[in-house]
């Protein structure tokens, strides 16, 4: 090759896995995964239950300790800070502000007897927004972006469906302007006809607020909707990965070859 | 003048690890180019590869040997080897690809379907949306339809708002895959009309037509597939 040169590798990626892995005795969950996620890129990490997947996510998202390799983060200063080396304030500042973190179960992920507009407004007040109406007006403008009626605003979750539940929580993890969001199931617990309402609505954020996103699922469909790249896990390992359209069409590894041909056809 | 796409002994086998690992060599020692705002027609029976080297080219399929070289934004990619963000890197910009059957977003409105390319590029949503309607004006169809999600509709009402997201972008190289397989006379004509614009345009295209008056229509030159056959 005589020429190769691309444009698009000058930025800088956001985070950074090495080699990581975690043990709990003599159980391996996950072993010596290691790749780069630049802004604006979607990540799917698909696999079966007990692949690993879910582990991985919490490693990355400073929730679990590594027991090998290491989470590299990008700060807004544009230093890439290894995460286990980062203090207490730094972490909070991470998960209050710059990452979102979107649960299967909305009920993990908000405060189910306080009020949507408070779920929403808990995360601004955090970053020390103080004015009322402000607050309330962006909370307000928030819901209807997810597609909920600014009616309900003073209901608490408890009394959503499913599918609002759901808007709800990633209103609360986007209203921040996050740069990173990790999604585990995001669609999981729901009706087929609200993951597709669900889908396309996370589809659109993304693409409009520029995030980067790890969304782990065993659902190839939401993979291929929601992301750029994907990576396949089984026994703990990334056993392959690339283009989520290359990998899905074109599957090298006999297992992903095995999930790819399991899908019923609609 | 140098070309868009410089394919040398591309190949591409398919291993069925659930059928005992057999191994179905599709093809092998693929090896063409496009310039600017020509038209290359793959020629050859069903099977024998066609689909598969649009899919190479559009870096959806893996290359297994040899070079796709792509001219991207001024310097060429060689997509057999890309980095997937390097891949994403050029459908934004320089590949566009009209597949045969439309995959279409469950919900989406057929307007926003056909302005998603350009919103993507950058462009603002209203002015994506005239241009998709104006397409879709072009290509019949009917007004009171835009704000439908295109699952509904039939399958060449579905082909051409495939057709229309396609042609709506401004990239250099388009893939053509059977754009005119469903489609009435009027429409074909409309489709000729379209790749004609392209290629004023200088936008390098490889196409699959299986209708004989299409392809001379738009053929400017007719590469034979059953040549690059790869023997089982």
């Amino acid at each position: 090759m005589a020429e190769h040169v691309s444009a698009a590798n000058d930025d800088q990626p956001l985070l950074v896995a090495d080699s990581l892995g975690k043990t709990y005795g003599r159980l391996t969950a996950c072993r010596d995964v290691s790749f780069a996620l630049y802004p604006g890129e979607v990540l799917a990490v698909v696999g079966e239950s007990g692949s690993g997947k879910s582990t991985l996510l919490q490693l990355l998202s400073a929730q679990l300790a590594p027991s090998a390799g290491r989470v590299s983060y990008r700060m807004r200063d544009g230093v890439l800070r290894d995460l286990a080396a980062l203090g207490e304030a730094e972490r909070r500042f991470l998960f209050r502000t710059d990452w979102g973190f979107v649960h299967q179960d909305p009920a993990q992920g908000l405060r189910m007897a306080v009020s949507a507009g408070a779920n929403v407004g808990e995360r601004l007040m955090a970053v020390g927004w103080n004015h009322y109406g402000r607050i309330r007006d962006t909370a307000s403008s928030w819901l209807e972006r997810v597609e909920i009626d600014t009616d309900r605003i003073d209901d608490a979750p408890r009394t959503y469906s499913g599918g609002m539940r759901q808007r709800l929580q990633i209103a609360r993890n986007l209203v921040t302007e996050p740069r990173l969001v990790f999604m585990d199931e995001p669609t999981g617990g729901l009706d087929v006809s609200v993951q597709a309402r669900l889908l396309d609505l996370m589809r659109n954020l993304v693409s409009e607020l520029g995030l980067a996103a790890i969304v782990v699922t065993h659902d190839l469909a939401v993979a291929r909707l929601l992301s750029h790249r994907v990576m396949v896990m089984k026994g703990g390992r990334v056993i392959e990965t690339g283009l989520t359209d290359q990998v899905l069409d074109d599957p090298r590894e006999p297992y992903t070859q095995l999930l790819v041909s399991s899908i019923l056809p609609a | 003048m140098t070309a868009m796409i410089d394919i040398s002994n591309a190949e591409k086998t398919f291993t069925m690890h659930l059928q005992g690992g057999v191994e179905l060599p599709v093809v092998r020692g693929v090896s063409f180019h496009v310039a600017p705002g020509e038209c290359v027609v793959l020629s050859g029976p069903s099977g024998a590869g066609k689909s598969s080297i649009l899919k190479m080219i559009f870096g959806n399929y893996r290359c297994d040997g040899g070079r796709i070289g792509i001219r991207h934004r001024g310097v060429v990619i060689d997509l057999a080897t890309a980095e997937p963000r390097q891949v994403l890197s050029v459908r934004r910009s320089t590949i566009g690809y009209v597949s045969q059957f439309l995959r279409a977003v469950p919900r989406v409105a057929t307007i926003d379907v056909v302005a998603e390319p350009l919103i993507a590029n950058g462009s603002a949503r209203a002015e994506a949306r005239d241009r998709a309607g104006a397409l879709l004006r072009r290509l019949n169809i009917p007004e009171r339809l835009w704000a439908l999600p295109p699952s509904t509709f039939s399958g060449g009402e579905q082909q051409r708002v495939n057709i229309a997201r396609g042609f709506i972008s401004d990239l250099p190289i388009l893939l053509l895959d059977e754009p005119t397989a469903s489609l009435d006379a009027a429409n074909r004509a409309v489709v000729v009309e379209l790749v004609e614009e392209k290629k004023r345009q200088g936008v390098a295209m490889v196409a699959i037509v299986h209708d004989d008056e299409i392809r001379h229509l738009i053929a400017d030159r007719i590469v034979d597939v059953t040549s690059f056959a790869a023997a089982a």
